[in-house]
């Protein structure tokens, strides 16, 4: 492999990073909002409000039931109204994180939901506030599926971001696409390949050991 | 003291409106061990958790220690169930925290200042025996010391009602009773009101002075302890004496046998 090749792949690489990270970050943000609050508005729930909680949960679906590709054209002029610009990772982390975000809300929501409702009403006999047992109760009780839950969303923000390159959002996607698929350059599309393999190895290997870790300190498990 | 009346709660289901309460009136005096008894699906784990407003009541009043708990709003409610202490029968102890931090807990929510919060915890922590668990995880510890976590958490704030709902029912009966010991100490000690459900007659037997029957929804039969024994009125409260009778008739004629049991 030519040196300007290692050149493209490192630049790649960055701008994959670059692109989850900060997707994942705000995704997180938006998803936990979301989870949250489908959570506590549920009939029964600490907060219950059964039709905004409806409301909340028909909008994931109808976002979650879009390909994610045509989600990414659909989310352009607001990505060129927030960063001046449709093309580029910058961008991208625009369409990533919107769209990555009900599916973490979703399987935060579930996470949240194993949350014992003995544990709540614990919490709610001694007078604690909503807040109080969101941040207290829901959130720590629930870490560990979180922590799980999150890694199987930073991965799934991992795969997006491959799909984004396809339509300019730069990072090893857009790579495989150019060279691997438009200018049959096996190599580059190898290469790729095994290097989002590689990211997405990280990522589970690191969440399921916080997630261990955290376990093991609760229970004292091997 | 604790005054009840005219309560009364349903639920929806497929087939209609189920009657869950039907007019419940109690009296229960400050310093009383008082013991609701039922067997399943009577309704007394839905009297109990109406008392502190865990369930809603359809209509119907709950007045503790003067307050009229029926009649507050949602951050009157908060502040007034910090003066009653609730424990369970699956212990409900957060897994996430210490057995310090979840006695903590109340006093947080309370938000009592850092020293004054750690000098209470123990304290309370001695008087269940836990002294030496506060930095243990509640996956630690057995059956009856998660209970005992759960008193002492309930009782952190001084609380001056105890509801217990079925709290020695998930332990053996080794642990029941020394359970059951040291709520009667407690109750010696500090003078508070205990609220009981139970299907078990050795709970009602150990420590409770004064009683109700419920069945169906409704107060059958109230009076002491002794007197649900030795005369028991309703058809419920002969049901739940006639098993102990039962063997007790069994041993008198094994015994005039002159058998060995």
């Amino acid at each position: 492999m030519r040196d300007d090749l290692v050149e493209l792949l490192v630049e790649g690489l960055q701008e994959t990073l670059f692109m989850v990270v900060w997707a994942s970050l705000f995704a997180l943000l938006l998803g936990s909002a979301l989870g949250i609050t489908l959570v506590v508005t549920e009939k029964g729930g600490i907060l219950a409000a059964p039709r905004l909680n409806k409301v909340i949960g028909t909008a994931i679906n109808a976002v979650r039931s879009l390909p994610f590709i045509i989600l990414i054209v659909l989310l352009l002029p607001l990505a060129r109204l927030i960063v001046g610009t449709t093309l580029g990772p910058t961008a991208a982390i625009v369409s990533l994180s919107i769209g990555a975000a009900p599916f973490l809300g979703r399987i935060i929501e579930n996470s949240l939901k194993e949350v014992s409702s003995g544990k709540i009403e614990a919490a709610k006999s001694v007078g604690a506030s909503p807040w109080t047992i969101i941040l207290r109760v829901l959130i720590p009780e629930a870490l560990p599926a979180l922590i799980r839950a999150v890694t199987i969303g930073v991965i799934a923000i991992t795969e997006f971001t491959a799909v984004a390159g396809a339509i300019g959002a730069g990072g090893l996607g857009s790579l495989a696409i150019r060279f691997g698929y438009q200018r049959f350059r096996e190599d580059i599309l190898i290469a790729t390949v095994i290097l989002i393999i590689l990211i997405v190895q990280i990522i589970q290997w690191s969440g399921d050991s916080i997630a261990k870790s955290v376990i093991r300190k609760r229970f004292k498990l091997e | 003291m604790i005054l009840v009346e005219n309560l009364t709660k349903s639920y929806k289901s497929s087939g209609g409106p189920v009657t869950a309460l039907e007019n419940i009136n109690l009296r229960i005096q400050k310093g009383d061990i008082f013991g609701i008894i039922g067997f399943s699906g009577a309704g007394k784990s839905t009297l109990i958790r109406c008392l502190n407003r865990l369930e809603e009541p359809d209509s119907g009043t709950v007045e503790i220690e003067g307050l009229r708990i029926t009649d507050l709003d949602e951050k009157e409610l908060r502040m007034a169930r910090r003066k009653i202490g609730m424990i369970f029968q699956q212990f409900n102890l957060l897994d996430s925290k210490t057995v310090f931090q979840n006695v903590a807990f109340p006093l947080k929510v309370a938000g009592v200042p850092k020293p004054q919060l750690a000098e209470r915890v123990r304290e309370i922590l001695d008087l269940v025996q836990l002294g030496d668990k506060e930095n243990v995880y509640p996956s630690q510890l057995s059956g009856g010391q998660k209970q005992r976590v759960g008193i002492a958490r309930a009782l952190v704030n001084e609380p001056d009602v105890l509801l217990s709902d079925e709290a020695t029912s998930a332990l053996d009966p080794q642990t029941t009773y020394s359970t059951l010991e040291l709520l009667k100490d407690i109750n010696r000690q500090l003078n508070l009101t205990i609220v009981l459900i139970t299907h078990e007659l050795d709970v009602l037997q150990h420590i409770c002075r004064n009683m109700a029957v419920i069945e169906k929804g409704r107060i059958v039969e109230t009076g002491t302890v002794d007197k649900f024994f030795l005369q028991p009125e309703s058809d419920t409260a002969r049901r739940f004496v006639s098993i102990i009778d039962h063997y007790r008739r069994e041993r008198t004629v094994l015994e005039g046998a002159g058998a060995g049991i």
